[in-house]
C-alpha cells in the first residue's frame, strides 16, 4: 500500500519511447520470451528432478533389474504381480489406510479443540500458541529418536510412569509388541502433526471476520454456542485443506516409521515407503521397489482426485462461506 | 446448562469491552483489545488453563526429558529415568560441541537449506510472474504442471532420484546433489503459495508503472518483488526447513563428512543406543536451530499461510 509510492524513476530518462513501441506481433515474441526466461529456471528443475525420475520410475517398473548392467530384462507388469500379491506390501497399503484414517478422526478433533483454545483471550496465548508448534518443527528424525528413547523397553521414561501408577510395560516394549506398535506410532504422530492442524485452524480463525461472533454474542449466544454454528462452518475450506495435506503425507510416511521400527515388528508398521526403500536400497530390487512406488502413486492420485472431485470442489464454489454460515 | 451459560454471557457482556468496541473503541489499534478482554472475559476460567496447561505439558513434556536428559548422566537415567538432573552433568554437551561431527553435520545441513531455499525461491517467484500476471494461452495449462506436482511425493521418484544423481549427474554426495532435488519437490507449493500473492496486487498499479515507462521487467524488480515479500518469506521458510528436516533423500545420497543432522542423529541414536545421555545432548543440539529459526518466523508464516488459504 506504502509502496504505491514506488514508481519505477525513468519514466523521466525515456518519455516516450517504450509506449510508442508497435503493438502486434514483436510484443507477442518479445512477451514469450519473457514467459520462457521466467519460467525456465523452475521448469528446468522441475523437471529433471521431478517429472524425469517418476517417468523412470514407470519404466524401472517394468524391467527385472537390479541396478546394474543395461536395462534389458523386460517382465511387462510381472513386477506388479509381485508386488500386489506380496503380503507385505498389501500389509504396508493397509497400514497407510488406516493412518489416513486415524491420523483424521484424531488430529482433527484434538486440533480443533486446541486451536479454539489458542484463539481464546487467555492470558499466555502467544506463547501457547509458539509451544504447540514445537513438535511439528523438529525433524521426523529427530523427534522419533527421542521418542525411541522415551519408548525403549524397561528403561524408557514412558514405562518409568506408567510404573508409578501400578501398570506395567509390555515386556518387549510399546514398540516390540506387534499388537500395540502400529497405537504406539499413532501416538507419536499426534504428538507430532497435530501443530500442523492448529497452526493451519488458527490461520484460518485469523479470516472469521469479529463482528460475526459478536453479533452472534450480542444476540447471547454461547462461548460454545459461537463455535458451533459460526466459526467451525467457517472454518470448513480450511479443515478440507487440511485433511488433504494430512491425507496426502500419511501416504508418504518414512521417517517416522523408520527410525522407530523400521516396518516392525513382524511387519507390524510397514508402510509403502519403507517397503520400497528396503527392496531398493537393501535388497536392490529396484524393478520391484518402483512398481511399488508407482502403486503409492496411483493410490495417492486416486485419492486425491476423489478428494478433490467430492470435498474440496465445493471449496472452489465460492458460495461455501454462505452456505456456512447458514 | 444452558440457562447457566446464557446468564453467564449476558452478564459478562456488559464489561465486555468487545461490545463497547462498537461505539467508540474502533479507532484503537487491534492489539489493544487483548489484554482487557483476557480479564474481562473468563468464561471456562480454570478449566481453560488447566486444559492448556496439560496440553503444553504433553507437547514440551519429550522435549524438555531430551533437554533435561542431556544433562544427567547415564546412571542417573538407568537409577530413576524419570527424574532431574542431580547433578547436572555438563559433559555429554560438552563432548559433543567439541567434537567435530556435529559442527560437520551442521555445516552441510545449513548450506544443503541455504542452497535448497535460494533456488526454490529465486526459481518459484520467476515461475510465479507470468504465471500471475501475463495474458497467454498456456497459462493455465503450465499452472497446472505445477499443482499436479504437488501430488508428486518424493518417495515415488527415490530410486530413479539416487539414479539420476549419482551416476548421470554425478552429484552423489555432494551439496547440490541434494539440493537440487529438493528445491525441485519444493517449487509446486512454493508456486501455488505465491501466485495468489502476485496476482493480488491490482492491475491499475501495474497499468500506471506501465504509462510512467516501466519495463515488465522492471515492474517485477521494483514493484512485484518489494510487495510478494511475505509470501516470499513464507516459502523461504518452509523450503529452508523441509530441506534442514529432511531425512529420505540425504540417506540415500550422502556418506561420510558429507552427512547432514539429521543423518548425524540417527547414526548417533544407533551407534550409541545405549548411552541415552549422550542421544539426548546431541539431539538437543541438533533440534535447537531449527526451533529458534522456526520460532522467529513464526509470525510471517501464519501470515503468508492466511494470504495463500484465503484465495
Amino acid at each position: 500500500m506504502t509502496s504505491l509510492s514506488v514508481p519505477p524513476r525513468d519514466a523521466s530518462t525515456q518519455p516516450t519511447g517504450r509506449a510508442a513501441r508497435p503493438v502486434g506481433r514483436r510484443r507477442d515474441w518479445r512477451m514469450a520470451g519473457e514467459i520462457l526466461l521466467f519460467t525456465a529456471p523452475a521448469l528446468v528443475i522441475f523437471g529433471l528432478f521431478v517429472v524425469v525420475p517418476i517417468a523412470r520410475a514407470v519404466q524401472f517398473s517394468l524391467y527385472r533389474w537390479k541396478g546394474f548392467g543395461p536395462l534389458v530384462d523386460f517382465v511387462g507388469l510381472q513386477n506388479y504381480v509381485s508386488v500386489l500379491s506380496n503380503e507385505v506390501f498389501r500389509g504396508a497399503v493397509g497400514h497407510n489406510l488406516f493412518i489416513v484414517v486415524a491420523s483424521i478422526l484424531i488430529q482433527l478433533p484434538l486440533g480443533l479443540a486446541i486451536a479454539l483454545l489458542l484463539n481464546r483471550r487467555i492470558r499466555g496465548r502467544g506463547l501457547l500458541r509458539t509451544i504447540i508448534f514445537v513438535p511439528y518443527v523438529l525433524a521426523e528424525v529427530i523427534a522419533g529418536v527421542v521418542w525411541f528413547q522415551l519408548l525403549q523397553p524397561g528403561r524408557g521414561v514412558v514405562e518409568t510412569l506408567l510404573g508409578t501408577v501400578g501398570l506395567d510395560g509390555p515386556y518387549q516394549g510399546f514398540l516390540g509388541t506387534p499388537e500395540l506398535a502400529m497405537p504406539t506410532l499413532m501416538v507419536v504422530l499426534t504428538w507430532k502433526y497435530v501443530g500442523l492442524a492448529v497452526l493451519l485452524f488458527l490461520a484460518g480463525l485469523q479470516g472469521v471476520p469479529d463482528e460475526l461472533t459478536e453479533a452472534a454474542q450480542i444476540d447471547g449466544a454461547s462461548w460454545w454456542q459461537i463455535q458451533r454454528r459460526v466459526t467451525i462452518p467457517l472454518l470448513g475450506p480450511t479443515i478440507r485443506t487440511w485433511a488433504f495435506l494430512s491425507m496426502i503425507g500419511s501416504l508418504q510416511l518414512f521417517d517416522m516409521v523408520w527410525i522407530l521400527t523400521g516396518g516392525g515388528p513382524a511387519n507390524a508398521t510397514t508402510t509403502m515407503a519403507t517397503f520400497l526403500v528396503n527392496e531398493g536400497t537393501k535388497r536392490q530390487n529396484y524393478g520391484i521397489a518402483s512398481a511399488a512406488s508407482v502403486v503409492l502413486f496411483v493410490i495417492a492420485l486416486t485419492m486425491a482426485v476423489l478428494y478433490q472431485r467430492f470435498v474440496l470442489r465445493r471449496d472452489t464454489s465460492g458460495a461455501d462461506v454462505l452456505r456456512g454460515v447458514r | 446448562m444452558s440457562t447457566t451459560t446464557r446468564v453467564q454471557t449476558s452478564s459478562s457482556e456488559l464489561n465486555d469491552p468487545a461490545a463497547l468496541r462498537l461505539s467508540g473503541g474502533q479507532s484503537l489499534p487491534p492489539r489493544s483489545r487483548r489484554p482487557k478482554e483476557g480479564s474481562g472475559r473468563r468464561d471456562g476460567g480454570v478449566l481453560v488453563y488447566l486444559a492448556a496447561l496439560i496440553v503444553v505439558a504433553l507437547t514440551l513434556g519429550p522435549v524438555l526429558y531430551a533437554v533435561l536428559g542431556g544433562f544427567r548422566s547415564n546412571a542417573q537415567l538407568a537409577a530413576d529415568p524419570a527424574g532431574l538432573p542431580d547433578p547436572w552433568v555438563l559433559d555429554n554437551y560438552r563432548r559433543v560441541i567439541t567434537g567435530s561431527t556435529f559442527w560437520t553435520y551442521a555445516v552441510n545441513s545449513l548450506a544443503i537449506a541455504v542452497i535448497t531455499t535460494v533456488v526454490t525461491v529465486v526459481a518459484g517467484l520467476m515461475a510465479a510472474y507470468p504465471l500471475a500476471r501475463y495474458q497467454f494461452r498456456w497459462r493455465e495449462p503450465l499452472f497446472m504442471v505445477f499443482v499436479v506436482g504437488l501430488l508428486f511425493p518424493a518417495t515415488v521418484a527415490i530410486i530413479p532420484l539416487f539414479i539420476l544423481v549419482t551416476r548421470d549427474l554425478s552429484m552423489g554426495n555432494t551439496w547440490w546433489g541434494v539440493a537440487l532435488p529438493q528445491a525441485a519437490f519444493a517449487l509446486p507449493m512454493t508456486i501455488v503459495i505465491l501466485r495468489p500473492f502476485l496476482m493480488a496486487i491490482p492491475r491499475e498499479m501495474e497499468e500506471a508503472a506501465i504509462m510512467d515507462g516501466a519495463s515488465r521487467m522492471q515492474f517485477f524488480w521494483r514493484v512485484l518483488l518489494p510487495l510478494s515479500a511475505p509470501g516470499a518469506i513464507t516459502v523461504g521458510v518452509l523450503a529452508f526447513v523441509g530441506s534442514w528436516n529432511a531425512y529420505l533423500l540425504p540417506l540415500l545420497l550422502l556418506r561420510g563428512d558429507m552427512k547432514t543432522l539429521p543423518l548425524g542423529v540417527a547414526d548417533f541414536s544407533s551407534q550409541y543406543s545405549s548411552d541415552t545421555a549422550g542421544v539426548f545432548a546431541f539431539t538437543t543440539l541438533a533440534m535447537v536451530p531449527a526451533l529458534i529459526f522456526f520460532l522467529a518466523m513464526q509470525k510471517r508464516i501464519v501470515n503468508g499461510l492466511q494470504g495463500a488459504v484465503k484465495g
